[in-house]
């Protein structure tokens, strides 16, 4: 622990370039943002100007345009692209019909990429609902539930970079012959595992390692969001099924669950949404190397290392699809939740 | 293998963060680039030194202006004023680093009034294909994989250096290195730094106290391990291959090292080209000599575990158990040095040194030398990123950014040997001017991009990790070689 805590201290001492770089950076940014509100502004206070007649078609325009503009530069074309360039080679230069995708579901390395993302998309999800759930219900008659909550909630503000890094610590290996600086190393042979793996290292363990971290994530999001739901059940049902002679997992399974059903599938389809895309924590944790890759992950190295642009349009679409139906059906359960309320 | 000074000295911390704030700089590329375009459509072809300078000028402040810095500017007399001018160079150069970048072009700016904006990034060689297919290019960037700059070149971003530029390299560096430089022979960028990489780091007090000497052939290097195994029944070399996104690297750099001590210069200019394939039955030998000594289980990995740990070790904490005795050798290039804690003492009788990585058979090379280098790679060709261009080209530079900070090395031959001040950078500039020398840039810098810079790297990287088979990494590289 001591060098760990001692890497810690030295990288706390930032270079003064590193922030006057990052101060022109964050100058930057904030000039953008400026010049968007000014043409926000504006556009409205102009827009403001129209009334009678032309006030209805002026607003619907003043309205749609703009999102429909940025939504076809930034969504709709390129994913029109990228199908079409997963056609052709590498350079995007000749047809090569269905061969990326023939190679995507042929290669091994790529059929572990699939067979990793499968397992990230039922397990992630499914875990940190489950977790969620069972906390949200624990909490539910606490006292001071909101100290409870916003630690839960807490990993959820961390970007999944910073998580990564964190869990990066947890799991660091060293022979157990020498100090340890990982938490789970150490934890594990304090309790007596002499010789514990080289964690990041254990396949397909390492997969099971990393979706910890989104599931820690997660969790608070769904136990938020459960535990609104829960609350909003009405007191006279539960009471109704005490009355009936309800209680304990009876009363959670038959009342609290059916009540709350399409929360939970919003929440479940809204946390598999961001296991489909998750990149950020593969590629701090591994890199996509040691059998860990997913398909988000794969596709930016096909695209940005290989320069292989019809490997990583292919390996796009297939993201896409997966996605696709996942978003459909949240969809249809939040509208459905909005008509019975 | 790899990178170059600047990649090598990557440190964690920042591996991560690196994206996000290339992201943010996207964004913020877009206003500045816009900005500095617009100024420069003025006469582009004319080359700084070339230029006509201010006859009988004394001083550099021609433009009229104050110019604060009258003291060191005759140098920089030869360089028009392009006062308000900015150039950006983006490099995989991290602070501290960067901050010797920036000390050592002070002068420049000051005499010039040409702004130099320096941004390093940990992604490098991801972030540099999305900015250039982005429309974000920067003006100069410092390309330490001649394949990524061939990548760059066939993109048809780089901008032709100015006549200045050719004739400084003409000059300075020995023709390999304007090889290098080139792509389908065309000179295009000039190299920044030389990096040695056939170094073995050791602890010169723990060898003296038990008797060892410095190996000077390869079967002495061997003997020795198997006697340092046998005499304190430990580990005897370390080594670490994660480095973020491009881990797997520095395994590549101890295929190179065989390739070219047991098998000869040629062999290793043909296996760059792919006409010697990774499933040739020399390059599968040199990867057996690799898996004798990095992947035995005997001998490795030295203070952090078995084989495979190496591939879960940074590189730059690979070298730390050679402080406190828990390990004796590791193969890593010149800039090594840098990852030592602070206060370590670095020389022939100091806590580290290196040793030259020594030849197999002195008829297939004597004096076989593996280095890198980064190469300022111009995407704009604006006066003053020319002028930028040619300052650092010029001995000039390079003697002022070996004096500002330890741990850099030139092969630009105009370089003042006594410059250098750290016995490592003395010991690699020795050997990148040896005239026996059979020097050889990094292969994985030379191979294309999608396999030295991607599939190889991910190939070792099964190969440390996963004891993926020989016959099987050599199919997968071969395979994603690149057709036509």
């Amino acid at each position: 622990m001591e060098a760990a805590l001692q890497g810690l201290a030295s990288s706390m001492l930032v270079p003064a370039s590193t922030f006057s770089d990052s101060a022109a950076k964050i100058g930057n940014v904030l000039e953008v943002v400026a010049v968007f509100f000014a043409v926000v502004l504006l556009v409205f206070y102009v827009a403001g100007k129209a009334s009678g007649k032309l006030e209805k078609p002026v607003a619907i325009v003043v309205f749609l345009v703009p999102a429909v503009l940025l939504l076809l530069i930034g969504l709709v074309i390129p994913a029109i692209r990228t199908f079409y360039y997963s056609f052709y080679g590498a350079t995007s230069a000749k047809s090569v019909g269905l061969d990326n995708y023939k190679w995507a579901f042929k290669t091994p390395a790529i059929q572990t990429v699939l067979k990793n993302t499968l397992l990230w998309i039922v397990i992630a999800p499914v875990l940190a609902t489950a977790l969620g759930l069972t906390i949200a219900l624990m909490v539910d008659r606490m006292k001071r539930q909101a100290v409870v909550k916003s630690l839960i909630f807490m990993p959820m503000v961390i970007s999944f970079v910073g998580a990564s890094i964190i869990w990066n610590f947890v799991y660091n290996y060293r022979d157990s012959s020498q100090p340890q600086i990982g938490l789970l190393s150490k934890v594990v042979i304090t309790l007596g595992w002499k010789h514990p793996p080289n964690w990041i290292l254990s396949s397909p363990l390492n997969n099971f390692l990393l979706m910890v971290i989104m599931i820690w994530i997660q969790t608070g999001f769904a136990m938020v969001v459960l535990s609104a739901a829960l609350k909003s059940v009405p007191d006279e049902i539960i009471e109704a099924a005490r009355v009936d002679g309800a209680h304990g997992f009876r009363l959670f399974s038959s009342v609290q669950i059916p009540m709350i059903r399409s929360t939970l599938v919003v929440v479940l389809t809204t946390i598999m949404i961001a296991t489909l895309k998750v990149f950020d924590i593969v590629r701090t944790m591994t890199g996509g190397n040691f059998k860990t890759s997913v398909v988000a992950n794969e596709m930016y190295n096909q695209t940005f290392v290989q320069f292989n642009n019809g490997h990583g349009s292919a390996l796009a679409v297939i993201l896409f699809l997966g996605v696709t139906p996942l978003v459909a059906y949240n969809v249809i359960q939040l509208r459905k939740e909005r008509a019975t309320r | 293998m790899s990178f170059s000074l600047p990649t090598g000295r990557r440190r964690r911390r920042l591996m991560v963060i690196a994206p996000t704030i290339a992201a943010i700089t996207l964004l913020a590329g877009c206003s500045s680039s816009k900005k500095s375009t617009a100024g420069a459509s003025s006469t582009a072809a004319g080359t700084s030194s070339s230029a006509p300078a201010p006859a009988g000028s004394t001083s550099a402040s021609a433009g009229g202006s104050t110019a604060p810095a009258a003291a060191g500017c005759d140098a920089y007399k030869d360089y028009p004023k392009l006062t308000g001018k900015t150039v950006t160079l983006f490099g995989s150069i991290l602070p501290p680093e960067s901050d010797s970048l920036n000390k050592s072009w002070a002068d420049f700016q000051n005499c010039t009034g040409i702004k130099l904006a320096y941004e390093g990034s940990n992604d490098f060689e991801a972030q540099l294909g999305v900015r250039v297919q982005g429309g974000n290019a920067p003006d100069i960037a410092m390309i330490p994989q001649p394949g990524l700059l061939q990548k760059m070149v066939q993109l048809g971003a780089v901008k032709a250096p100015p006549a200045a530029v050719v004739a400084n390299e003409d000059k300075y560096w020995n023709k390999d290195w304007k090889t290098y430089g080139s792509v389908n022979g065309t000179f295009y960028a000039a190299p920044l730094s030389a990096n040695m990489k056939s170094l073995v780091w050791y602890s010169p007090g723990a060898f003296k106290k038990a008797g060892y000497t410095v190996p000077t052939t390869w079967a002495d290097m061997m003997t020795l391990s198997a006697k340092i195994a046998t005499d304190t029944k430990g580990k005897v070399w370390c080594g670490g291959i994660g480095s973020g996104t491009a881990t797997g690297w520095p395994s590549t750099d101890w295929l190179e090292e065989v390739v070219l001590r047991q098998f000869g210069g040629q062999v290793y200019t043909d296996w760059v080209s792919h006409k010697v394939k990774f499933s040739d039955p020399q390059i599968q030998a040199a990867m057996k000599t690799v898996a004798g000594w990095y992947q035995n289980p005997a001998w490795v990995n030295a203070g952090f575990g078995d084989v495979k740990s190496i591939a879960t070790t940074t590189f730059q904490d690979a070298g730390k158990p050679i402080l406190t005795g828990k390990c004796w050798m590791l193969q890593q290039a010149s800039f090594y040095g840098a990852q030592f804690p602070k206060g370590t003492k670095v020389g022939p009788d100091g806590d580290v040194f290196a040793f030259f990585l020594p030849a197999m058979d002195p008829t297939v090379s004597e004096v076989p030398v593996e280095g890198g280098g980064e190469f300022a790679t111009a995407f704009r060709d604006a006066p003053e990123v020319q002028e930028v261009q040619t300052y650092l080209s010029t001995p000039l530079w390079a003697t002022n950014r070996i004096k500002a900070a330890s741990g850099w090395v030139s092969a630009n031959q105009g370089v003042d040997p006594s410059v250098y001040t750290d016995p490592v950078d003395a010991l690699s500039a020795k050997y990148l001017t040896d005239p026996k020398a059979t020097f050889r840039f990094d292969a994985s810098d030379l191979m294309p991009a999608a396999v030295g810079s991607g599939q190889e790297w991910k190939s070792f990287t099964a190969w440390f990790a996963e004891g993926q088979s020989i016959a099987q990494v050599a199919k997968d590289i071969d395979g994603a070689w690149p057709t036509g």
